[in-house]
């Protein structure tokens, strides 16, 4: 028996709440959300006034929601799925139509003192549509091609919005988080065969439609695609970014430069280095121990969200917690691939590091519902 | 909807096959990020490394401070001066303009430099320093510190920059320095780094040109850091580099100066020798500029001035002048008949004021001739027709291998620039430069140092010091560099017969002080420095019969460039000779009368070691002396420096 089944007889009321929590996966997050502080303070060479401290104070927001949110009967979740897929679809529409302009790429809407990214919700609310249609949906037609072909309309709608404003990174995402609760909530591995396999052609399709007149894609993500394929073709121009980021990160060795010495980022040679490649300064001030560490948090809090689901009985809760942890999985893997130069770069922040409010907050706002799954789970 | 359990027990079946398989697939990929950090930070590391501080790290110059030059008594002739100046930033500066019109309380700027500034900080990245203002007084530079507050993004700054304290008098020896031009840099094969710095100076002529590679010294480094703008963010290791070394010369300031002095505003060279160690002490050639003029960048209207000069400033007339040496070639004559036996001590010829050769009429300086004339009479009267005859008993080669035994017609080696080798005509040389043979009539010219024949002041000099020495006298301009003596050269005899040369030294002799001597006027009186000289007057064109017979028409009426050349050669004392000096004054009229007296004011300095007494000079002239003398403005000497190593 172990803590986590501490006392679980009964599921606990009012505030007796707080005392079943996640509290490892609390400490984990709060230790990862510190490394970020810690980055962000050295990226501004010392001004913590500039990133580290709306960070910190965003981070006790999300941490209060967070609690509030594991008070909240895990019922709620499955009750407001609908309404808040569709409402996060209204809001990409809208975004689409008013959203606030951003380094050339529609994402933002303005809500006066807040600026709301849409596309951000979206991730939550579809982990919680599919979650709820999969507990509702009887096991045995999980595989059948029209309750298949329902969760994928699902997933590619908001896609498609996405898609069009144009953030080619966060569409990826939703459709790879989408899938991937298709695939924990037991779709046939057959559908998921046949959709690399169809992706692989797309993907055939879309380098073939260079430079004619159907083109695909943007120039600028083509280019994108050159520079991940090789990046020291052009280590000035859009291979600057990768190539940089590499160095960074190599040059950390062992034990890196020590705090606040990266050259590569106090010297400005790394590209948005507080968002997108925060972490080749962590590689680069903290060398291979510092990022292994990060690494090693990030896997920890994707072990507990899995031990935490797996023992859950509640097929919703289940799968809501392993879709969130599949979306945070998603969140660091690409951006480490992506600065590693594994992956072409896509617009994907570090999740609990990099700087950007709507993204910590909605994060920690769904450990929230990861922590009210746990809490409120049947005994 | 309410679950039967058998339903629940298959979903969470379900879900845990799943949820195993998709925790595989994250520690899969999380095992693929590690291994793939593993390969990047640990195996690669050394790698990654050197092309980050290569990034940031890059080597800059520091450009060595350049070699002084002393003159031999270790006076500082070409030193460095710190070059105060204000640079600024238009990055840190905001709006430039504004700056730039507080700067103007400080310093004076005219609008249009202004608005040529203005445009070059537009031009310019944001983080380039550009020089709002170069050499600043103390006084400006101080202001424009203390004021920094108020002038955001001007920095104050200094470097060294060469300067030439003694003014002109060493322009034409030392030459001077100027920026690298790309000109330059064509010529260099393998250009050392340290040339492409923006305010680094190279020689460009003279001995700062030629000892190049002794005054350059050896480049500092200093290794910064850079962002990635190319900002110098900080230093982190800076190794200084070495001075150039000093070079000692054997020039003797205060005599340079006395002699730029004496020679005034004529066009005119004069060379100074020790005749013993060959030592350059003077070498002299006006009118003189200012190299300063050159280092900071000569103006074109300053530069067309100098260029446009009909005397000639920018031409160093002591080594690259050539001239037709005149009767002071006579002492090279006489020693050729000498030494063939074609004549001796005994021989004389009769001057009748004129000689017939070929039907051709050669004349004697003078008219009425000078009767019968031996070697000695030859030099003190300077008579003519004594070399017509010798002359064409001797042939020319003879004359021109003496010529060339004595240093005409021989190129010098000394590190200055365009050092002309003058003319020693023989037979040879005529047949290889006009394709014609040798007349009787170019043996004549000749031999009074006409025709063909042409020597520069210093080889002059050179000959008279082989002359009063009978040794083999190689000038030199270079006594030490860095501390350590160029060693003198012990001089060959010359192999001419003592009775022969002092046959010459008695006519050289008598020139000042005999009844009849061409310069007796410009003798010295007191014993110990007896001097020994030699006129000459060479024509600079053709005199016709015509003109002849209208009489010869005197200097004064003539235009300045159609005057003749008038020279002096001489040494002294007479007994014991220690300098020998040489004068040319390039359309003076008569040598005796123009040639001699700056000649014997310069021996006499030197001779001194100062401005000499009076009482050196014939009574009836020290008033006058007195007067010249008065009216100099010789610079002040300085208290000499100790030779050797002085830090800029």
């Amino acid at each position: 028996m172990s803590y986590l089944d501490y006392g679980s007889d009964q599921t606990p009321t009012g505030w007796r709440k707080i005392l079943h929590m996640n509290w490892p996966l609390v400490f984990l997050l709060a230790a990862v959300a510190s490394a970020g502080f810690l980055m962000l303070y050295s990226v501004s060479g010392g001004r913590a006034e500039m990133w580290a401290e709306p960070q910190l104070e965003r981070f006790g927001v999300g941490m209060v929601a967070m609690v509030a949110l594991a008070f909240v009967p895990i019922w709620f979740w499955r009750s407001i799925s609908v309404v808040a897929y569709l409402v996060c679809l209204g809001l990409l529409v809208l975004v689409d139509v008013v959203g606030h302009n951003a380094m050339g790429a529609q994402r933002w809407l303005d809500l006066g003192p807040v600026k709301l990214q849409p596309s951000e919700l979206m991730k939550i609310a579809l982990v919680l549509l599919l979650a709820a249609y999969y507990d509702w949906l009887d096991l045995g037609r999980v595989s059948r091609p029209l309750w298949v072909l329902i969760p994928v309309l699902l997933i590619l709608t908001p896609t498609a919005l996405v898609l069009v404003q144009p953030d080619l990174g966060t569409s990826l995402m939703l459709v790879a988080g989408g899938g991937l609760m298709m695939f924990v909530a037991g779709v046939s591995l057959w559908y998921f065969g046949a959709v690399i396999a169809l992706v692989g052609g797309l993907v055939f399709a879309v380098m073939k439609s260079r430079g004619t007149d159907w083109q695909l894609l943007h120039d600028y993500q083509f280019r994108r695609i050159d520079t991940f394929l090789d990046p020291s073709s052009d280590p000035l121009g859009a291979g600057y970014n990768i190539t940089q980021a590499q160095i960074a990160l190599g040059s950390g060795g062992w034990s890196g430069r020590g705090f606040m010495q990266g050259t590569q980022s106090r010297l400005n040679f790394l590209p948005e280095k507080h968002t997108d490649f925060i972490f080749t300064t962590l590689a680069e001030e903290f060398g291979f121990i510092g990022t292994v560490s990060l690494l090693s948090l990030y896997a920890l809090i994707l072990a507990f969200c899995l031990y935490s689901a797996l023992t859950n009985r509640d097929r919703f809760a289940s799968l809501l917690t392993l879709g969130i942890a599949a979306t945070f999985f998603l969140y660091f893997a690409v951006n480490m691939s992506m600065v590693m130069g594994l992956l072409p770069v896509v617009g994907v922040p570090l999740p609990m590091v990099s700087y950007g409010g709507t993204q910590l907050m909605i994060l920690l706002m769904a450990f929230g519902i990861v922590q009210s799954a746990h809490v409120n789970r049947p005994r | 909807m309410k679950k039967s359990a058998r339903e629940i027990v298959e979903s969470s079946r379900s879900i845990t096959r799943r949820g195993l398989m998709l925790g595989g697939i994250q520690a899969a990929v999380v095992a693929t990020l590690g291994w793939r950090l593993k390969t990047m930070q640990l195996d690669r590391a050394h790698e990654f490394r050197l092309l980050s501080d290569g990034n940031s790290i890059k080597l800059r110059l520091l450009p060595p401070a350049r070699g002084l030059i002393h003159d031999r008594n270790g006076i500082v002739i070409a030193g460095n001066e710190a070059n105060y100046r204000a640079t600024i930033t238009r990055e840190e500066a905001g709006d430039p303009a504004v700056v730039i019109a507080r700067l103007r309380h400080l310093i004076p700027m005219t609008d249009t430099a202004v608005a040529a500034l203005l445009a070059d900080i537009g031009r310019r990245s944001a983080i380039t320093p550009v020089v709002v203002a170069d050499r600043l007084t103390w006084d400006q530079f101080a202001s424009i510190a203390i004021n920094a507050p108020a002038l955001p993004g001007v920095t104050p700054g200094s470097g060294l920059s060469r300067s030439y304290p003694r003014g002109g008098d060493f322009a034409h020896v030392l030459g001077y320095v100027g920026p690298v031009s790309d000109y330059d840099l064509s010529k260099i094969e393998n250009p050392d780094p340290v040339l492409m710095l923006p305010e680094f100076q190279l020689g460009k002529l003279g001995v700062e040109a030629k000892l190049e590679p002794q005054l350059r010294g050896k480049a500092g480094t200093r290794k910064v850091e850079v962002n990635s703008a190319g900002r110098e963010m900080r230093e982190l290791e800076r190794i200084e580099g070495e001075q150039g070394a000093t070079v000692q010369m054997t020039l003797d300031a205060p005599l340079q100066n006395f002699a730029i002095q004496r020679l005034g505003e004529e066009s005119a060279a004069a060379v100074v020798l020790d005749v013993q160690t060959g030592d350059i002490l003077a070498s002299a050639s006006a009118p003189t500029f200012d190299p300063n003029l050159f280092v900071r960048g000569i103006s074109g209207a300053d530069y067309r001035a100098l260029m446009e000069h009909d005397h000639r400033p920018l031409a160093d007339k002591t080594v690259q002048g050539v001239y037709p040496p005149g009767s002071t070639f006579k002492m090279v004559t006489l020693l050729a008949g000498l030494d063939a036996g074609v004549i001796d001590g005994g021989s004389h010829f009769y001057c009748p004021g004129y000689t017939t050769v070929a039907g051709r009429r050669f004349h004697c300086w003078s008219r009425g001739g000078h009767g019968s004339v031996g070697p000695v009479q030859s030099l003190e009267r300077s008579c003519d027709v004594f070399y017509y005859e010798l002359a064409q008993k001797l042939g020319i080669d003879r004359i021109a291998a003496m010529a060339r035994r004595l240093g005409i017609g021989v190129r010098h080696d000394l590190p200055m620039s365009a050092i002309a080798e003058g003319i020693a005509p023989d037979r040879a040389w005529k047949k290889a430069r006009y394709d014609q043979d040798w007349q009787v009539g170019d043996s004549i010219n000749s031999s009074i140092g006409q025709g063909y024949v042409l020597a520069s002041p210093l080889q002059l000099a050179v000959m008279t010091a082989r002359v009063a020495t009978g040794r083999e006298v190689r000038p030199r301009l270079v006594r030490a560099i860095d501390g350590a003596a160029v060693p003198a050269d012990a001089f060959a005899d010359l192999g001419l017969a003592g009775a022969h040369l002092d046959i010459a030294r008695a006519g050289m002799d008598a020139v000042m002080n005999g009844d009849r001597g061409t310069a007796g006027k410009s003798r010295i009186v007191a014993p110990e420095w007896r001097m020994a000289g030699k006129t000459g007057t060479s024509q600079v064109r053709n005199i016709t019969a015509a003109e002849r017979a209208r009489g010869v028409i005197s200097n004064d009426q003539l235009p300045w460039e159609r005057r003749d050349h008038a020279l002096f050669v001489c040494y002294a004392p007479v007994e014991a000779p220690r300098y020998a000096v040489s004068v040319v004054v390039e359309h003076g009229g008569g040598g005796s009368a123009v040639a001699a007296p700056v000649a014997r004011d310069i021996l006499l300095f030197a001779l001194a070691g100062g401005l000499p007494p009076l009482d050196a000079y014939p009574p009836g002239q020290r008033d006058g002396i007195a007067e010249m003398q008065a009216r100099m403005r010789l610079a002040p000497v300085p208290v000499a420096q100790a030779a050797g190593r002085a830090r800029a």
